[in-house]
């Protein structure tokens, strides 16, 4: 458990830095909610998830949502780390021709299992894989990522009471709950509540964790598997911007790129861990 | 009169497909019995998903359900088809290229009186303004019916709008469609009458009347408005030189707009447009609505007569 938790800790700090990379490169995109989602992410594609960079289409693979679409380098960096695509094409992110583009495109990026980047939509796509795996008698899973702002739009409460109905145990939703969103902190904006109250309202089954403890991840991944005839939410507790010290939890890092100074600085503290 | 509506053509052809076709699945928002999808969610309960009152989350859940490459139907009136749900089409479905069918019913005054919170006039505009989207309306049962399964062969999202009300009974059963391919009724060489969806039923009216004056008239089915027929178009304008629109929808962005597309590339012909004049309907007996905003048959034979 020591060694698992320590590579998949080594691979967060990769996808931070491809992640800042690909930012900086393109002099555009979002880089606090991309770093906020980079360990459950880790966690999903090195260790939960059921996949084969070499065949982005396997029929019984797990599908995961990204529903934030805007974190997409988050996204990218673990697909490119993995192989699914040359990795130098990071390099090419939001610029004219590239298959990155500004949100995640399902056509244009192999094992990008939905397009997204209009907030509120993913969970009802979630819902629909969920439905259809179940009538064809598949396995897999759908994993849906959220922010925590997102879940202002009312579409997301109408996928959770869908998934509540049909019961999609298949179907687990991960609330990224940095607390900011774009103009500002969401205590502000539109205060979001009790989140744990609002999805276990719905019929869903609620696993809290330390969305930048690896080793409390797992445990919550672990524990959506005794989950029987519920969709699960699991609430991510955790740090926009984490990883780079001048990020971390200042709401204007939520859509701009770091300078070259910035970008150095930032590279540098990852370096050293985090 | 004897006819029947369209939205019960879908209920009714739907279920025959269904049995043929194990990708398909139906999801509706709680009005499943004014779609006529009722005979289909007792048939095939275990492809029915009915979301309640939460027309966005049906047109995601179409949209992951096509991933898996179902051909997910979504079922609503056109008014909540074409806005309320909107956004989640163009970028759920049309932008990511999937296979969603959004199959409404209450298109134009047809829902008569129910008034103008459920009268869509502004549906053909919206869905044919977004990339990769199938815009038609059928005329009646049997070409409803028939246009239905080729929207279920063709692989990309349609948009496709049925009447409330009953409309007459026009084409046989086994009559060919071609999405894309506006139908000819009849040839004609004074002036052409485009109409679609349950206006082919006053230009038949019109028809009637101009050629007892002499007046020789194309008549044109153009039942799918993107994409628009073009070469049809060209063709009768070459012909007749002359081109009536005729749609219950809003003059603006609608069949006529399409149409007008086409002529404004072509050197010669002049149109005019007859449709909601760029206002609300309001609740009262489908015939009277149509008299009242200038839609019927009449005013298809003064336009006529003007532009002869």
């Amino acid at each position: 458990m020591e060694n698992r938790v320590k590579n998949l800790e080594e691979k967060a700090i990769d996808l931070r830095k491809t992640i800042l990379t690909m930012i900086h490169e393109a002099g555009s995109g979002h880089p606090g909610g991309s770093l906020s989602a980079a360990d459950y992410v880790t966690a999903l594609y090195y260790d939960e998830m059921n996949i084969d960079p070499s065949n982005p289409k396997l029929r019984e693979r797990d599908r995961f949502i990204l529903s934030k679409g805007h974190a997409c380098p988050v996204l990218y960096s673990v697909l490119a780390l993995k192989g699914y695509f040359d990795y130098d094409k990071i390099y090419t992110l939001r610029k004219l021709g590239s298959i990155l583009q500004g949100h995640p495109d399902m056509n244009k990026v192999p094992g990008v299992d939905m397009t997204s980047g209009s907030l509120g939509q993913g969970l009802s796509c979630g819902v629909g894989m969920a439905i259809g795996l179940k009538y064809d008698n598949n396995a897999a899973r759908v994993f849906v990522a959220l922010g925590d702002g997102e879940i202002q739009e009312g579409q997301i409460w109408e996928a959770a009471e869908t998934a509540a109905k049909y019961k999609l145990n298949n179907l687990i939703a991960i609330v990224d709950n940095n607390g900011i969103q774009n103009d500002g902190f969401t205590k502000d904006i539109m205060p979001l509540g009790n989140i744990a109250g609002k999805w276990q309202a719905f019929g869903w089954f609620v696993i809290e964790c330390d969305g930048h403890d690896m080793k409390d991840i797992l445990r919550a991944f672990n524990e959506m598997k005794s989950v029987k005839e519920q969709p699960v939410c699991i609430l991510a507790n955790t740090v926009k911007g984490k990883g780079v010290s001048f990020m971390a939890n200042v709401p204007s890092w939520h859509g701009v790129a770091p300078n070259k100074e910035e970008f150095a600085k930032a590279i540098e503290e990852l370096k050293g861990g985090i | 009169m004897s006819g029947e509506s369209t939205r019960q053509a879908f209920g009714d052809v739907i279920i025959d497909i269904a049995a043929e076709n194990e990708k398909i699945f139906v999801i509706d928002c709680d009005i499943g019995k004014s779609m006529k999808t009722v005979g289909f969610s007792q048939k095939y309960p275990e492809r029915h998903i009915n979301v309640g009152i939460a027309e966005q989350n049906a047109a995601g859940v179409a949209a992951g359900l096509a991933t898996l490459g179902k051909i997910p139907i979504v079922s609503t009136y056109a008014v909540f088809g074409s806005m309320r749900m909107l956004e989640q089409i163009r970028t759920s479905a049309c932008y990511a290229e999937l296979n969603v069918k959004v199959f409404c019913s209450h298109g134009g005054l047809t829902p008569a009186n129910d008034g103008p919170t459920h009268q869509a006039i502004e549906d053909f505009g919206i869905y044919r303004t977004i990339p990769n989207m199938t815009v038609i309306m059928p005329a009646d049962y049997e070409s409803c019916k028939a246009l239905i399964k080729e929207a279920i062969n063709m692989d990309g999202p349609v948009y496709m709008r049925f009447t409330r009300d009953a409309m007459p009974f026009y084409y046989s059963n086994g009559e060919p469609f071609e999405i894309g391919k506006g139908k000819v009724l009849k040839e004609g060489t004074d002036l052409t009458i485009i109409a679609n969806g349950d206006m082919v039923h006053e230009a038949l009216k019109a028809v009637a009347i101009l050629e007892a004056e002499n007046i020789s008239v194309e008549l044109i089915d153009m039942h799918t408005i993107k994409p628009i027929d073009e070469a049809l178009i060209l063709k009768t304008l070459s012909k007749t030189k002359k081109i009536i629109t005729v749609e219950d929808h809003n003059v603006i962005n609608g069949l006529g707009s399409a149409v007008a597309d086409i002529v404004a590339q072509s050197p010669i012909g002049i149109m005019r447009k007859i449709g909601l004049n760029d206002r609300f309907g309001e609740s009262g007996p489908y015939h009277d609505l149509l008299k009242k905003f200038k839609m019927d048959f009449s005013e298809i034979v003064s336009v006529a007569k003007e532009l002869i």
